[in-house]
């Protein structure tokens, strides 16, 4: 990736003297603006089974995020 | 709270009157069903009309009230004209296709839910629930159905081949023996209690302040929906036009509100009073304040009894899914039980009823516990996504897609279903086997009236043609293939499409081959 560390700098700065629930604001906002440019849905649910897998330890990637609360 | 409730309607009363019954010998009735709302008086009227004899008992003598049930989606509507209440319907309800969803006081996105002409009906009527039932009811009077008000079903015992139902009536009780029951007793089922059904699911904690309003109000006939609206801070609400200048109003109140205190006019008349603002008079009709739950039993069929409607599955009401969903239930299951009732199905006739109707509640469940999970988001990342799908779809198209204010109804595809036939040609469009027959312009009328309640052929050919030999009892209708109807079913000449006597495409071809027509009859009944 290009400009990697300017990205990543950008990232944490732009949650500079936000509290935490602003944070979270500013997160979500960025997550759907990348998901529209990733475009494909398919692949966005992939990539949220992919950052879940990847958290915590103890979470197992069940492939259930994208299943829905339904049935 | 009653003082300050004005109703501008007084609901009929059907007498109970004293059945033969009360003698002591036990009738045997053909079908019995338990519920005269909506769903129930479809049920019974649709088997009336395929000749099959119906008792059908409810515990109370009157339509329902207030308005619940409001909005009858397009495939309703079609169904309803094809039971005969048509006529009652387009002229009492109030038409609309359009939507518009707020944020604050600015406008989202807004939205046509039919956006082309040439169906009989339109996406939506409003409509309350009483009027519905009360044509029902004058419908299946005229039919001559036994109806059986005052009439509580207290236990059923299955026999096997048929099943007994104990009532109680204010003349005492009696019991009788039916071969089906169709439990369409609503989400308190005394059908599905006596059996000690588990009827599981999720409940939302959040508390909802639905309400009847009269008043003139120059507010157009369109679905509008807010989140966070100036009137009713950080909370939503949702308006519908009903007719009699009957406004129908929910209101998001909070997961800590207090039921009893919220019903209340002193409580409810601010929260309505600044909704529409200072200048309007109104009068509250009818007020009700809920939680939402979405559950389902875990199968529609015990023996001979089937469930359906809110007895069987129950949805928030985001996307008008309930009654548009248990109606869709007693269409799909009133043909089946006459097949099966007149000799013409197999077992598997009656077994597709799970098969087709447990994958719709499903998806019910599904997009109505979405669109109550956006509105009521749980904890502080739901939150988050919700805030900004809603601020970033002023500026972006893209987050309109996220924002969600209730999937409306529209009809079960019924894909993978054991009585399709699948396709072995390519077909372009919407249309696949399963899905329901979509309208057209047809022979100065319309194309479903056509399709009034038996298997029938639609065969397309370039010019007028003789009337190809086709199977005995099933209908035959010739049609051009280069009109509207011939678009919407990709009707190139050859083309035949046949559906199922509920107006589901059963199977469909490049050409009309009478022995391939007859083992698509033969699968749709079940009998292969």
């Amino acid at each position: 990736m290009n400009r990697a560390d300017d990205v990543f700098a950008a990232l944490v700065e732009a949650h500079r003297e936000l509290d935490e629930a602003e944070s979270r604001r500013l997160d979500a906002r960025l997550i759907l603006l990348l998901a529209n440019e990733v475009g494909d849905g398919e692949r966005v649910l992939a990539l949220i089974r992919d950052a879940r897998a990847d958290g915590a330890g103890s979470v197992q990637s069940t492939g259930a995020a994208g299943k829905g609360e339904g049935g | 709270m009653q003082a300050a409730l004005k109703p501008s309607r007084v609901n009929p009363v059907y007498p109970f009157r004293k059945p033969a019954d009360l003698d002591g010998r036990e009738r045997h009735y053909p079908v019995c069903v338990v519920g005269a709302g909506p769903v129930g008086l479809a049920a019974a009227i649709d088997l009336k009309l395929r000749g099959v004899d119906v008792v059908l008992v409810d515990e109370d003598d009157t339509v329902s009230a207030g308005s619940r049930l409001i909005c009858l989606a397009k495939r309703t509507l079609e169904i309803l004209a094809r039971l005969g209440v048509g006529p009652e319907l387009a002229a009492k309800g109030v038409v609309w296709n359009r939507g518009k969803v707020f944020h604050g006081d600015e406008l989202v996105y807004a939205f046509d839910l039919l956006p082309e002409e040439g169906h009989r009906w339109p996406a939506f009527i409003n409509i309350q629930q009483y009027y519905v039932e009360e044509y029902l009811v004058d419908r299946a009077r005229s039919l001559g159905i036994d109806l059986r008000w005052k009439t509580r079903l207290t236990g059923t015992e299955d026999l096997g081949d048929g099943v007994r139902a104990r009532v109680s009536t204010p003349a005492g009780g009696y019991s009788f023996t039916c071969e089906w029951l169709l439990a369409c007793d609503g989400v308190r089922s005394a059908v599905r209690d006596g059996l000690d059904l588990p009827f599981r699911g999720r409940s939302f904690p959040d508390r909802f302040l639905i309400a009847d309003v009269r008043m003139k109000a120059a507010f157009p006939a369109e679905r509008r929906f807010w989140f966070d609206p100036p009137f009713h801070a950080g909370r939503s609400a949702l308006l519908h036009k009903q007719p009699d200048d009957i406004w129908r109003i929910d209101l998001q109140l909070g997961p800590d509100a207090d039921p009893d205190e919220e019903a209340k006019p002193e409580r409810v008349l601010p929260r309505i009073r600044a909704m529409i603002g200072p200048d309007t008079p109104f009068d509250l009709e009818w007020v009700s304040v809920y939680t939402f739950r979405c559950r389902r039993l875990e199968r529609f069929r015990h023996g001979r009894i089937f469930f359906l409607g809110d007895a069987a599955h129950q949805v928030s009401p985001f996307g008008a899914r309930g009654g548009n969903g248990g109606i869709q239930d007693a269409d799909n299951l009133a043909w089946k039980l006459a097949e099966t009732i007149g000799g013409r199905a197999g077992p598997a006739l009656l077994d597709s009823y799970e098969a087709e109707r447990i994958p719709a509640a499903d998806e019910n469940i599904l997009n109505s516990s979405r669109s109550t999970d956006f509105m009521t988001p749980v904890g502080g990342a739901a939150e988050a996504f919700r805030d900004a799908a809603l601020s970033l779809s002023r500026r972006h198209a893209f987050a309109r897609s996220f924002v969600n204010s209730g999937r409306l109804s529209t009809p079960a595809l019924l894909a993978g279903s054991p009585l399709s036939t699948p396709d072995c040609a390519d077909f372009e469009g919407p249309m696949q086997p399963g899905a329901a027959a979509v309208d057209a312009p047809f022979d100065d009328g319309w194309w479903l009236d056509r399709l009034d309640g038996g298997f029938a052929l639609l065969h397309f050919s370039e010019r007028d043609e003789n009337t190809p030999k086709h199977p005995e009892g099933i209908a035959m209708h010739c049609a051009r293939s280069d009109g509207l109807l011939a678009a919407r079913y990709d009707g190139r000449p050859g083309t035949t499409w046949l559906f199922r006597p509920d107006q589901h495409v059963a199977a469909r071809w490049r050409s009309f081959d009478p022995a391939l027509v007859g083992a698509a009859v033969d699968r749709a009944r079940g009998r292969s």
